[in-house]
């Protein structure tokens, strides 16, 4: 055989790996003890706790043979592995369709489903082993791969985010679509404009922003309030809100933008929390932590949606001559975020290819450098400062109308971190990233309520897979802004 | 000592004027009242052992420090620049490239974005700080064509007009050596700072590098500031050279006179019988506080 690729090498170090599996299996149960083990239970006059040692010993031993799985095909041993995973996973599949599944240590449906699903993996890893001989895909090729996948999306996004977009107009009118699914979607549509915004800040401008909730909530709050005080109309106060957050955001980043790295984190962080403590404690002005009810509903460019307008005036289905429903306004909603959102993009898309953001990507390379070519490195923070709140606050209005009531309670730091998480893993600065991150992020969660309390670990136990598995985050791959040979091919990622 | 006999007599028609610049840090004197003149059209050499102080004069020179003492006279032809007494990134709109010791590319942009950066203040002025570019406006696409003109003829100039479009960081250390120097000629600098752009090279691509300097002092008819090591490169392009040791002028001359210079040969070569210590401890002290 030619040498072009090392040849399997079959060596078992049996102790070892017993010792490695013992240790994955030991760790599992020591996490599933406490965890799993025991559920608390309401009883009358105090809570009572549930034993389940049979689940907690079912994780280990499934930990433990998975990790041997691993280890067997690390050291050349493929078909052992592929027979016993398959066998495994058609048992499991088995049952679970015939809804025999009550046997089961594990209760619920996703996760045995879940356990299926590694199962396969398992499995479709032994047979590609088989097929290629190379003991281990190693971590820079499935670098590669995943860098090729992310060209493939950005080479894609010619004809992909066109796709995507008509899904996203189609979505209201598909089968499934009902008002539950609509206010998912409205939600996830919100946090992409959010993860947008915020990668303007942290994926172009590399300036780590732990407080970009804040704007959220200046936009929120200044859209209700120029709406109840002055009875502004939505469309008139949207863009009002914006200025307004991101004269927030350049008052705030202009002390703060000195400073890097760490310390501007830290400094953000500050200032998210400090804007939420003003929100709870200036109550005269924002009624603190009661909050801001009775802002007034979007109107379909002044017909409002409602059963019966007041006098003189005329109603969306009137206008339209159809009869009223009540989700209507819902549909309406999803098609202001989404078209809010895709302003967000497409500016930013714009930005990107112009000066102005092309000093943001150099700053984040390198400000000395940016400095010795002219680059005034405050300034071009503070418009990516600027922008990004703006977007921030135009999201927050939307927030504020879709709710009709507002409060400090929803702009926790918790949001930034979500919102910060969905540009993470996206993979900093790609724009397709963060709808597939919101899309996991928030929508996932929602439709995996069956896992209950273990919803959060699940989505826990997520994040670090993939930041193991892709650093960089799921999509990340920067195309130039601009090329010089215009038929210039991809280089190869490396 | 040859140094004190050296008065500022490069006359005021000198591009650049250094005049008593001395910068302190802490306890440690790194350059101690060092006066020299860049003039137009010709290549300055600034050599002198390891930690002589020939990078902190660059780095006050284009804004990262500032002078204890001294000042930096710029001569531009609607009068004097202050150095000193500006940003940074001012310094660099004046007209003053510079390129770094250990080399600073925007490595994640690929070769031209990292030329169009260069050419970021002349682009935001002509997109009206991205209105127009927004619009996208014919006026802002003819700015920008332009701006690829000039990348494209840097390019062709080192050679690396087909891997334009990899990223910076891609590049062999050769070709980022010199896409920093064509990086800093995009601003279109009237004086161009070089430390050490031969560091790490191989005999070929310093000799390429020598030529691209001359084609800049003659073609382009700028100034040039080199610091330098490597003594062929020195002494083959340099048309003036000042030598510092601790700090200190000790020397400067044509390059043929700098070499014969003993000060020079002593500085280089070290001597067991100098009794000069003080320096040194002095600098051990800057260091440790
Ligand atoms: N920011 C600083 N703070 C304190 N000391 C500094 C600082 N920068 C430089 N120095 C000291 O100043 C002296 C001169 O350093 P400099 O880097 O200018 O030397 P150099 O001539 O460029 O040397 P090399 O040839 O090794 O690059 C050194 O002793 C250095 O330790
Ligand atoms: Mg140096």
């Amino acid at each position: 055989m030619a040498v072009t690729t090392l040849p399997a090498q079959r060596t078992l170090d049996v102790p070892a790996v017993l010792k490695e599996c013992g240790l994955a299996a030991f760790v599992a149960f020591a996490l599933a003890a406490p965890m799993v083990g025991l559920e608390t239970l309401p009883l009358t006059g105090g809570l009572g706790i549930n034993t389940r040692f049979g689940a907690v010993a079912y994780a280990a031993v499934l930990v433990f043979f998975g990790r041997l799985g691993f280890a067997l095909l690390r050291a050349g041993y493929p078909v052992p592995v592929l027979i016993a995973s398959l066998v495994f996973a058609a048992v499991l599949i088995s049952l679970l369709l015939t809804g025999a599944d009550q046997i089961l240590p594990f209760k619920s449906l996703i996760l045995n489903w879940f356990i299926a699903l590694l199962a396969v993996v398992i499995t479709v890893r032994a047979a590609w082993a088989l097929h290629r001989p190379t003991a281990e895909m190693a971590a820079r090729e499935r670098e590669n791969v995943m860098d090729r996948v992310g060209i493939a999306v950005l080479r894609g996004a010619r004809w992909l985010g066109p796709l995507a977009i008509a899904v996203a107009i189609a979505l209201p009118f598909l089968p499934f679509a009902d008002r539950r699914f609509l206010d998912l979607a409205i939600l996830v549509m919100t946090y992409v404009m959010l993860g947008w915004g915020l990668n303007i800040v942290v994926g172009l401008a590399g300036l780590l922003d732990l407080g970009y909730v804040a704007f959220y909530a200046v936009g929120a709050y200044s859209f209700a309030l120029l709406a109840l005080h002055f009875d502004l109309g939505f469309w008139v106060s949207l863009p009002l809100a914006g200025l307004m957050a991101a004269g927030a955001g350049v008052l705030l980043g202009f002390p703060v933008l000195r400073l890097r790295g760490d310390y501007l984190a830290i400094v953000t962080l500050g200032f998210g929390e400090m804007i939420r403590i003003i929100l709870v404690n200036w109550y005269s002005f924002t009624n603190g932590p009661d909050g801001l009810s009775g802002i007034p509903r979007p109107s379909f460019f002044g017909f409002p949606f409602t059963r019966r307008p007041a006098e003189g005036t005329m109603s969306f289905h009137q206008l339209f001559d159809v009869d009223f429903a009540s989700i209507q306004r819902i549909i309406f909603l999803y098609y202001v975020i989404l078209v809010l959102a895709l302003v967000t993009n497409m500016f930013t898309l714009r930005l990107r290819k112009l000066p102005l953001g092309r000093a943001w990507e150099a700053l984040r390379e390198d400000e000395v450098a940016c400095r010795s070519l002219g680059i005034n490195p405050t300034n071009t923070k503070l418009t990516a400062f600027g922008i990004g709140a703006m977007f921030a606050g135009i999201a927050g209005s939307f927030f504020a109308t879709r709710q009709g009531f507002i409060s400090p309670e929803s702009f926790t730091f918790i949001e930034s971190a979500i919102i910060l998480s969905i540009v993470v893993l996206g993979g900093m600065g790609s724009q397709i990233g963060v709808v597939v991150a919101a899309i996991l992020l928030i929508g996932m969660p929602e439709w995996f309520r069956e896992l209950g309390q273990f919803r959060m670990l699940a989505f826990g136990a997520g994040m670090v897979l993939i930041m193991i598995w892709r650093p960089r985050g799921l999509l990340a791959h920067r195309d130039p802004t601009i090329r010089l040979n215009r038929d210039g091919d991809f280089e190869a990622p490396g | 000592m040859s140094a004190d006999a050296t008065t500022v007599t490069a006359g005021d028609a000198a591009l650049l004027r250094v005049e008593h610049l001395t910068i302190r840090f802490g306890g440690l004197i790194a350059v101690d009242d060092l006066s020299f003149a860049a003039q137009d059209r010709e290549i300055t050499a600034l050599i002198g052992p390891n930690g002589a102080g020939k990078t902190t004069v660059f780095n006050c020179l284009t804004g990262f420090y500032k002078p204890s003492v001294g000042r930096f006279v710029l001569n531009l032809a609607d009068g004097p620049r202050y150095l000193e007494r500006m940003e940074g990134f001012d310094i660099a709109r004046a007209g003053v490239a510079r390129t770094f010791q250990n080399i600073r590319l925007f490595t994640g942009m690929s070769v031209l974005e990292n030329l169009l950066a260069a050419q970021h203040n002349k682009l935001m002025r002509a997109s009206f700080f991205a209105l127009a570019g927004l619009l996208n406006l014919r006026s802002y696409r003819r700015a920008e064509a332009e701006a690829v003109e000039l990348a494209r003829y840097w390019l062709d100039r080192i050679g690396l007009s087909d891997r334009a479009d990899i990223n910076a960081g891609n590049l062999p250390y050769g070709d980022q050596r010199r896409l920093e120097i064509a990086r800093a000629m995009c601003i279109e600098p009237v004086l161009l700072c070089l430390d050490e752009p031969a560091a790490g090279l191989n005999v070929r691509e310093s000799a390429e590098l020598n030529a691209l300097l001359a084609y800049i002092r003659d073609e382009h008819r700028i100034a040039l500031l080199l610091i330098e090591h490597d003594m062929s490169v020195v002494m083959e392009i340099s048309d003036h050279v000042v030598v510092l040791d601790y700090g200190k002028q000790i020397s400067a001359g044509s390059p043929a006179e700098v070499r014969k210079d003993p000060a020079v040969i002593r500085a280089y070569l070290g001597e067991e019988e100098d009794a000069e210590l003080p320096p040194i401890i002095e600098k051990d002290l800057g260091e440790g506080s």
